[in-house]
């Protein structure tokens, strides 16, 4: 039984079933990939774990406790945390304030009126979001603005926001999507550290094979809405079906 | 708290941290400067207000006069607590009139069933407009953006509507229709006594007003504008309190990316709710202290109008900025009533000096925008200020700041909240 459940999933886009009957089980603390061609629904998967999407059909539940029908704020204090495809970060607002949210968010839950605390005398708070910020050598720019930042940068803020949660599960979506080599193989360097310096589950979407075949300890193929096959990297390297649908695409 | 680590951060010798740890009264030095400019200003308004003598021709733009010095600091707390929801959430309200109104009817309500001291008609105009911002907003923060406005709108017309003619009929009259909710001899006045026949704080009537005549200057002190003065020192540091701290850290993220925000764990709508009830808890005093000032509430203070002007203010002042709502709703308020006053032969007396007929066509020009045309004028100047200054006067008074001291270090102290308005245009 994984840490994640997901069964005889379904979803469907008016006429377009974005997915059918998708089954996933992510073992604990391990690095599980989920590649696909593009429009396969891996995104489609990632909102229904989430709370972005309800699937229509099936169920998706989390350390033995369903996720449907919670809200995001409810599934992320769960202890799953997600990184877009996209990087979704504060951009009004300076980097130490972008990491100390997830930490208020942990610690005083999805809700609290703290509204004559002074924010920087929150020593815990602020001693928490600048290890953070050291830990992903972002300290130096802890005064910028987020929105000014390179877009490795906002990409590597979000990853920090998200571990500041100290999540169980960490989803991302295509965190390599536009970036230069040098960027992807930082951020590899970065996923590579985040797994092997604490427990920690997680789930990538990912185009890249190179991103893919470095990290992940299993693999779901996607095609189509549905599942094609799960195995290890080393399989599904070798795997004609997968070569057939997916592999052979990216290859010329 | 003090579970100090061995762990000490690299960061704690920059310097935004160390002015964090030295505080007074819960303020950076920054913001306790700027707490003391603003008791400063109100304290000596009375002076600031009045530079010219009062057998002058420019008499007339003097502003330290009781009545207008009262509305100054009644609608800057109008306009910090709008600043609260709007500046930081970015959710632009556009019924904070009706706040303001049943704040108003409150108080006199006070008046009519307790007696004519202002400190239960305060309370209760706060208790009774937090309670209807928690009703209007519960409803209204189901929306954002657009319908969020619309939806507010909506609710403050219909408490207009209700204050105007619904609830005034004979058999249940609870505002008086359009003569407007007043005090009558006949009024129970329970716990009145032989006190003043005037809205007074513990005996001092609020109209009471010291005169000090020096050489051709009056210059006015009134009891009710320093007791205005004072709750808008406390509200305008209780605002800066919340804007420094976790949750206004909040409010600003709602604003910046709320969808970043659901996906980290927290959720959004009580923030958003607490906001729009503080908010309208401060209009809601600020109603209270209109009455309070002069005990007659009307229907129009719930009108439309009434809510696009706080909404002016802010803007014009500077969204987001602590002081910028403050400074708009003085320059508003001074506009309304002192260019409104210039009529066509205060022109022809300024141009008399010029040829006739160049008097005549300058005066035919200037006209239009002054008197009853200076909306005209405050339309133009909100444009301009839209268009060159989003930040507001806030902005402008950094840019002339930074113009002085280019040379110097350290910048305005409200250039991150001014700058931050502009990151977000
Ligand atoms: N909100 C939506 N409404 C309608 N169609 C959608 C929506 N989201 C995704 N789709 C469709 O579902 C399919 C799967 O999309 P997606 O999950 O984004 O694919 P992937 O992430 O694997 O590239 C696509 O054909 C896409 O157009
Ligand atoms: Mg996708």
């Amino acid at each position: 039984m994984g840490i994640l459940e997901v069964k005889n999933v379904g979803k469907r886009f008016g006429g377009l079933h974005a997915l059918s009957d998708v089954n996933l089980s992510v073992a604990e603390n391990s690095v599980h990939a989920i590649i696909g061609p593009n429009g396969a629904g891996k995104s489609t998967l990632l909102n229904c774990l989430v709370g972005k999407l309800i699937p229509d059909t099936g169920s998706v539940s989390f350390d033995g406790q369903s996720v449907l029908g919670r809200k995001p704020h409810e599934i992320n204090q769960m202890g799953i945390s997600r990184v877009f495809q996209t990087p979704e970060i504060f951009g009004d607002l300076t980097v130490l304030e972008n990491m100390m949210i997830p930490c208020l968010a942990r610690r005083d839950g999805a809700f609290a009126l703290h509204g004559y605390r002074a924010m920087m005398r929150d020593r815990e708070i602020v001693d928490r979001a600048e290890h953070m910020l050291e830990d992903m050598h972002m300290i130096d720019k802890r005064g910028m603005h987020a929105a000014s930042m390179s877009r490795g940068d906002k990409r590597r803020l979000e990853i920090a926001m998200c571990l500041a949660q100290q999540p169980r599960l960490l989803l991302l979506d295509e965190p390599t999507a536009g970036m230069a080599r040098a960027d992807t193989n930082n951020t590899i360097e970065l996923l590579k550290h985040i797994k092997d310096s604490r427990p920690i589950t997680i789930a990538i979407i990912e185009h890249d094979m190179h991103v893919v075949f470095s990290l992940a300890e299993r693999i779901t193929v996607l095609a189509q809405g549905t599942p094609l096959v799960e195995d290890t990297p080393d399989n599904i390297k070798g795997h004609p079906k997968v070569r057939e649908a997916y592999l052979g695409e990216t290859e010329h | 708290m003090t579970d100090q680590t061995d762990y000490t951060p690299v960061a704690a010798q920059l310097p935004s941290r160390r002015a964090a740890r030295d505080t007074i009264l819960g303020l950076t030095r920054k913001d306790f400067g700027l707490l003391t400019v603003v008791i400063a200003l109100t304290m000596l308004a009375p002076f600031l207000l009045n530079p010219f003598p009062s057998n002058s021709a420019m008499a007339q733009f003097n502003a330290g006069y009781p009545d207008l010095m009262q509305r100054f600091v009644i609608f800057g707390i109008f306009a910090i607590g709008f600043n609260i929801l709007f500046g930081l959430t970015g959710y632009l309200s556009f019924g904070h009139a009706a706040f303001l109104g049943v704040g108003s009817y409150s108080c006199v309500w006070m008046f009519k069933l307790l007696g004519y001291n202002v400190l239960p008609g305060i309370l209760l105009a706060i208790v009774v407009s937090g309670l209807f911002a928690l009703l209007i907003g519960y409803i209204s923060l189901r929306r954002s953006g657009i319908y969020f406005s619309i939806l507010t709108l909506a609710f403050a017309q219909m408490s207009f509507a209700l204050a105007y003619s619904v609830l005034s009929n004979p058999s249940f009259n609870l505002t008086n229709g359009e003569t407007g909710l007043q005090v009558y001899t006949n009024d129970p006045q329970w716990l009145q006594g032989d006190g003043p026949r005037a809205p007074h704080i513990f005996g001092l009537a609020m109209r009471e007003t010291e005169t000090l005549s020096v050489g051709a200057w009056n210059f006015q002190f009134n009891a009710g504008y320093y007791l205005c003065a004072v709750v808008m020192i406390i509200c305008f540091y209780l605002s800066v309190r919340l804007f420094r701290s976790p949750f206004g850290m909040m409010l600003r993220a709602v604003k910046s990316n709320q969808q970043r925000l659901n996906y980290t764990g927290v959720n959004a709508r009580p923030y958003t709710l607490a906001a729009f009830v503080i908010s309208g808890m401060y209009a809601g005093l600020a109603g209270g202290l209109l009455s309070a000032m002069d005990p007659l509430a009307g229907a129009e203070r719930m009108q439309w109008t009434a809510s696009g002007e706080v909404v002016l203010m802010t803007i014009l002042g500077g969204a987001g900025t602590l002081i910028g709502p403050v400074l708009g709703a003085g320059f508003i308020k001074y506009f309304e009533n002192i260019f409104s006053k210039i009529n066509e032969s205060t022109l022809h007396a300024w141009f008399a000096f010029l040829p006739d007929g160049l008097e005549d066509a300058l005066v035919a020009i200037v006209y239009p925008f002054v008197g009853k045309g200076w909306h005209l004028t405050l339309g133009l100047l909100f444009m301009l200020v839209v268009i060159f200054l989003p930040g507001g006067l806030v902005q402008g008074g950094n840019k002339m700041a930074t113009i002085f001291r280019r040379d110097r270090k350290g910048g305005g102290v409200e250039d991150d909240a001014a700058a931050q308005r502009q990151a977000g245009e």
